[in-house]
């Protein structure tokens, strides 16, 4: 299906229209239940993501960055996703965390200022996410090539910006990709925005999934607000990494609906009729629109799912805001393998310098 | 057997690659041309090419890949060509490599050793000639080692490649073919985070490594014609750093000279004389003394004499100390 769509000439891969309608040729059929499941995770994305930002205002989270208008790119890359492959995300990403089983106290424990919310459980191949703008890139080709080594037969899907395809690891990381041929799905999210730089000062390539092209694999530009395009165009490029295929960029393409962060104000460089006009895509909307045309949405089914998501993010909250405060040896613990005598000397003279509760 | 440093390195490489399946070797011309200091020669055709992986010409992607090697459970040991190319790379080693340990609590670890030539005194081009040690020194998480003998290397480098934490690995380039020495076939250790006393003296300690050990032997030989008798500790292990060692010599021979090859401004002489001022200040008989290179761009083969440091000066700074 990817093949169909040429970036080259500007042809974009979209499952559901504006009335969620979805084009009989490319739906991936997913069951009943699984359809209800991806909107439930969206809905809890976009709970736990208000819930963040009103946290933040609060003073009870550190700076955060949004995803919303992301729900649809970030839960349906996810929900393609199988048990064993890796996940190397950027730092907008909290609806593949939802999907993958992540624990949102975690999640939410890191953006309170704790890194002990980036140790991923047992089981859970999710790498930390990553500030520096694309150094995620050739990393997750790295772990592409010792899934090859080790013929552990997964896959890698990596998450960022438009912003990063202008870094030098996005391009040092794709070429690794195309020259190994390993097992990698690139995923841009294309929100248009890089802070305050729009997407035409990114690039002058027409798209973003072009790219791919000079790459030596495929890349294809699908509907970021279309949870069912992006689902199905991140399972067959994972099944064809799987099989042997190599690596594949998918541009979602999409919108950054809030500020960069809760430290940015985006009224100062776009307007609020451009911010509007997406509004009216909003992926969640259109996806209750599709399960309104199955019979799959009605309002007792709409309350349900916001009562639940609800109570999935004060649990969260709870249970973050209760983790006791890091350890000054905690601090210290994971710089080495085992601590040198010199940090062992600085440990004990901050440690005297603590006052009893801190110590 | 008696090796040169380079040969030393590629046996510990050989028969790390031979004990542990984990352990791949990626970078620039490594494989096929075996290296353009031959430290990987012959490693391609005994393990091919999953093994011995020769990559794009891209130093960050190379570490960022090696890391993410790490991280599914292989023991990469990345070459960068020459350390002059290994800052494109910087990124990965310092915001990345680094710090994976603790930015996971321990969940993902990146156990890489980054091998790379270093140091000035064999005549090559511009960039090829760098001692940048410091930048790493400054960077929690990074153990920084540097041999000075062909003993050294191949049991520092056995080390490094078994330790779990990053290692950057500077080979002085000046020192690959400079001498040969009896180094065993089998593998063994020499230990991480410890510094060796390599001359027994006692009125003076010369602290250094790398290329400046041979230097510090120099001058230490020509001091003993007038009478002074130089301990010389090898430091190792530069990050990080074993400063009992060097603490016990300076408090027994009451002096002390820093001798390194890289620019004095913030270079570990500053370090290790700011260590000795803290806990040995009392056992001093003169201020600590740095012979270092100056603060200036490592100049082209021509005047490459006039940058590093020559056992003239070093000789000079003992008999200032033993006037003091």
């Amino acid at each position: 299906m990817i093949e169909r769509f040429d970036p080259l000439k500007g042809e974009r891969l979209r499952v559901l229209d504006d009335e969620g309608r979805a084009a009989p040729d490319l739906d991936p059929g997913l069951a009943d239940a699984e359809l209800r499941t991806l909107y439930e995770r969206m809905v809890r994305t976009r709970a736990a993501d208000a819930k963040a930002l009103k946290l933040q205002r609060q003073g009870r989270f550190g700076t955060y960055a949004q995803s919303l208008g992301h729900e649809a790119a970030q839960v349906g890359l996810a929900s393609a996703m199988a048990r064993d492959d890796w996940f190397f995300p950027y730092f907008r990403d909290l609806g593949a965390y939802i999907t993958l089983g992540y624990p949102l106290a975690d999640y939410y424990h890191f953006w309170m200022g704790n890194e002990a919310g980036m140790h991923a459980p047992e089981g859970l191949n999710i790498f930390p996410i990553t500030i520096p703008v694309g150094s995620q890139v050739p990393q997750a080709v790295g772990a592409g090539m010792a899934i090859k080594h080790r013929k552990l037969g997964a896959a890698v899907v990596t998450t960022f910006g438009d912003g990063a395809t202008s870094e030098g690891d996005f391009h040092e990381g794709l070429n690794f990709a195309g020259v190994f041929g390993t097992p990698n799905v690139f995923i841009c999210v294309n929100n248009q925005w890089a802070i305050s730089m729009p997407r035409s000062r990114q690039s002058a390539a027409p798209t973003l999934a072009q790219k791919a092209v000079a790459y030596g694999f495929p890349g294809v530009q699908v509907d970021g607000n279309d949870v069912l395009a992006v689902f199905a165009a991140v399972r067959e490029a994972l099944a064809t990494a799987r099989a042997g295929g190599g690596p594949t960029l998918i541009e979602a393409y999409t919108y950054r609906m809030g500020d960069h962060t809760t430290s940015d104000d985006a009224a100062r460089y776009r307007t609020k009729e451009e911010v509007q006009e997406w509004d009216r895509r909003d992926p969640l909307a259109r996806f209750r629109l599709h399960l309104g045309h199955k019979k799959l949405w009605d309002e007792a089914y709409e309350k349900e799912v916001q009562a639940a998501a609800s109570e999935f993010v004060e649990k969260a909250v709870a249970e973050a805001e209760a983790r006791p405060q890091a350890s000054v040896e905690d601090v210290f613990a994971y710089t080495y393998s085992s601590m040198p005598p010199d940090l062992e000397r600085q440990l004990a003279e901050l440690k005297a310098s603590l006052p009893e509760g801190r110590r | 057997m008696i090796m040169t440093m380079v040969q030393a390195i590629n046996q510990a490489l050989a028969g790390e690659l031979q004990r542990d399946d984990r352990i791949v070797i990626l970078g620039e011309d490594v494989g096929r041309d075996g290296g353009v200091f031959r430290a990987t020669d012959g490693l391609f055709e005994k393990f091919g090419p999953e093994r011995v992986m020769d990559t794009p010409l891209a130093e960050s992607g190379a570490i960022g890949a090696a890391l993410g090697m790490a991280a599914l459970g292989l023991r990469p040991v990345p070459e960068i060509q020459f350390m002059g190319f290994i800052y494109p790379a910087f990124n990965q080693i310092v915001s990345h490599v680094a710090r994976l340990r603790n930015r996971t609590r321990g969940r993902f670890t990146a156990p890489l050793t980054i091998r790379t030539p270093y140091g000035a005194g064999v005549k090559a081009l511009e960039h090829h000639s760098e001692s940048t040690e410091a930048l790493f020194c400054q960077i929690p998480g990074l153990t920084v080692v540097v041999p000075s003998s062909p003993y050294d290397a191949k049991g520092l480098l056995i080390a490094s490649i078994r330790s779990d934490d990053p290692v950057i690995f500077l080979e002085p380039t000046r020192l690959y073919r400079a001498e040969k020495q009896e180094v065993p076939e089998e593998a063994y250790e020499l230990p991480l985070r410890k510094a060796a006393v390599v001359r027994e003296g006692r009125d003076l300690t010369i602290i250094a490594w790398g290329a400046m050990i041979p230097v510090a032997r120099e001058a230490a030989a020509s001091a003993e014609a007038d009478g002074v008798s130089a301990e010389i500790v090898d430091l190792r292990t530069l990050s990080p750093m074993d400063r009992e060692t060097f603490l016990a010599s300076v408090k027994k021979t009451g002096r002390a000279i820093v001798l390194h090859e890289a620019p004095k401004t913030c270079g570990l002489g500053a370090e290790i004389a700011a260590t000795i001022g803290e806990s040995a200040l009392l056992s001093l008989n003169a201020p600590v003394a740095r012979v270092t290179a100056p603060d200036i761009t490592v100049p082209l083969p021509k005047s490459e004499d006039l940058y590093y440091p020559s056992a003239e000066r070093v000789l000079r700074a003992i008999r200032k100390l033993m006037e003091y």
